[in-house]
């Protein structure tokens, strides 16, 4: 069934084809429509969930932990300043190994106060653990939360799906709603080795010292790892039964291309029009869509950017004191391959601001006219 | 008793993917770490239950009369008890070990 849909109510959708049981959640613009629909579903009957009303994010997340640790399927969602107020229970999420999937709405971080999207609330998050996956239409959003419930119970990892304000969360696109029978194939229930249970009694997280703590840190690591391949095998699963499928990177253009642009979420849409139009006037570029980026899809980077001459990463975000963070990943990605182009770092759009094809094609041309690559760039930068 | 049984393992292969106990807490011990060891005068004791209310473990068990008995493989030292007791029945002494 097609639907027109808002990215907010996609993600719900997403979580009730996933047959969440426990949603913990504290509303923020501009997330807050994602729980109003969970809160209304829940309230009518047509999901069978606890719908858990909490006092900050800090609890939202700390009650998803808790319920996931019984066994039951979660999903909580936040924005920006609400993520950040998360950031102890993430760390925890993952520690204690609960696959809550985490709808994060990208919103710029405050002061001064902003509710239009940058990447720094969710990529602030970047070495805690969690999977982050970055999405560009609706549609992917939807699909990626039943996804993204796959993989993190196949790993024991939580899972934060990401789109941008506004640019998705607020903007309607037809969505297609699949059958809850074709769900129910592709995700079978929760069943988690270790759960709180009276029956069976553990004690979870208890003090571990220098002796353990190492190892449990690799076990996390490789679960990261494995998440590679899972990530893989999800998407190709989800695509044989929906027929949508979405790679852990997109390459549009790439093959022939010179000049390869690095993109995630939104921004993608806009380049490939941007390729298109440059292509109609005989310049080789292509588009490099980055969706997983927790675990960084390494082998896939350093493959799709080896044939081009020169490569331009745009983020949306900025690491104060080094460089956009997109810009960073890619380069470490390459920095031990064999073939090395060189990278231009762009900065674009924080706080909401307009990425147009014209911004766009301003980076292609100073990647195009330089010979030495820039690590810092900002565009159209008022002086 | 539930999991009664101490289970070791020896690396990342066969570990648990997360920090969890194998055992119940019964066998996950928790006092080692205790500086003052609380001690009660059983002359001064008349079975009140403040001691055994106000331990934040629990690890005042109290008998079917009343009497309290510290357990020692979980309390910390925080000495409350010492403290909440009105007859001050309960002192602290220094851990020796």
């Amino acid at each position: 069934m097609k639907k027109v849909l808002m990215g907010n109510h996609a993600l719900s959708y997403g979580a009730k084809l996933s047959r969440v049981q426990v949603i913990a959640a504290y509303p923020i613009t501009p997330q807050t429509q994602v729980v109003e629909l969970l809160s209304e579903m829940c309230a009518d009957g047509g999901l069978d969930a606890q719908f858990v009303k909490v006092e900050s994010e800090h609890s939202a997340l700390a009650a998803s932990i808790g319920a996931s640790a019984v066994g039951a399927r979660t999903f909580t969602a936040t924005s920006a300043q609400g993520l950040a107020l998360m950031h102890e229970m993430i760390h925890w999420a993952v520690g204690a190994r609960t696959p809550v999937v985490l709808g994060n709405i990208n919103r710029a971080m405050a002061p001064p106060w902003s509710i239009w999207t940058d990447q720094n609330d969710s990529l602030s998050e970047r070495d805690t653990g969690i999977m982050q996956v970055y999405c560009e239409s609706n549609q992917e959003v939807q699909d990626t939360v039943i996804q993204a419930y796959k993989v993190a119970e196949k790993v024991l990892l939580p899972c934060m799906v990401v789109l941008d304000a506004f640019y998705l969360s607020h903007t309607y696109e037809p969505v297609d709603i699949p059958e809850q029978k074709l769900v129910d194939k592709y995700l079978p229930p929760f069943n988690p080795p270790y759960k709180l249970d009276p029956k069976d009694v553990h004690a979870f997280g208890g003090l571990t010292d220098a002796k353990w703590y190492y190892e449990l840190r690799y076990k996390i690591e490789s679960a990261m790892n494995r998440a590679r391949e899972e990530w893989k095998k999800a998407d190709g699963e989800f695509g044989k039964i929906f027929g949508r499928r979405y790679g852990v990177v997109e390459n549009y253009r790439c093959e022939d291309a010179d000049i390869i642009l690095v993109t995630s979420g939104t921004i993608t849409g806009t380049a490939r029009i941007t390729v298109d139009m440059l292509r109609s006037e005989g310049k080789k570029v292509g588009v490099l869509k980055i969706r997983v980026f927790r675990p960084f899809p390494v082998d896939e980077v350093r493959d799709k950017l080896k044939g081009a001459k020169k490569v331009a990463c745009i983020d949306r975000n900025i690491s104060f004191g080094h460089e956009g963070v997109f810009f960073e990943e890619v380069k470490s990605a390459l920095y031990n391959s064999s073939h090395r182009p060189p990278i231009w770092g762009y900065i674009a759009g924080l706080g909401g601001r307009d990425v147009t094809p014209e911004t766009i094609k301003e980076m292609v041309k100073r990647t195009e006219e330089s010979d030495t690559p820039e690590d810092l760039v900002w565009i159209g930068l008022k002086r | 008793m539930p999991n009664a049984k101490k289970i070791i393992w020896k690396g990342v292969d066969d570990m648990p993917e997360m920090a969890v106990s194998l055992a119940s807490m019964r066998i996950n011990k928790t006092a080692s770490w205790r500086n003052l060891r609380p001690i009660i005068d059983y002359n001064k004791c008349k079975p009140c239950g403040i001691c055994w209310k106000f331990c934040p473990e629990p690890s005042i068990l109290l008998k079917e009369d009343g009497t309290p008995v510290i357990d020692y493989d979980y309390c910390k030292g925080c000495g409350i008890c010492a403290e909440e007791c009105p007859r001050n029945a309960i002192t602290m002494h220094r851990e020796e070990r």
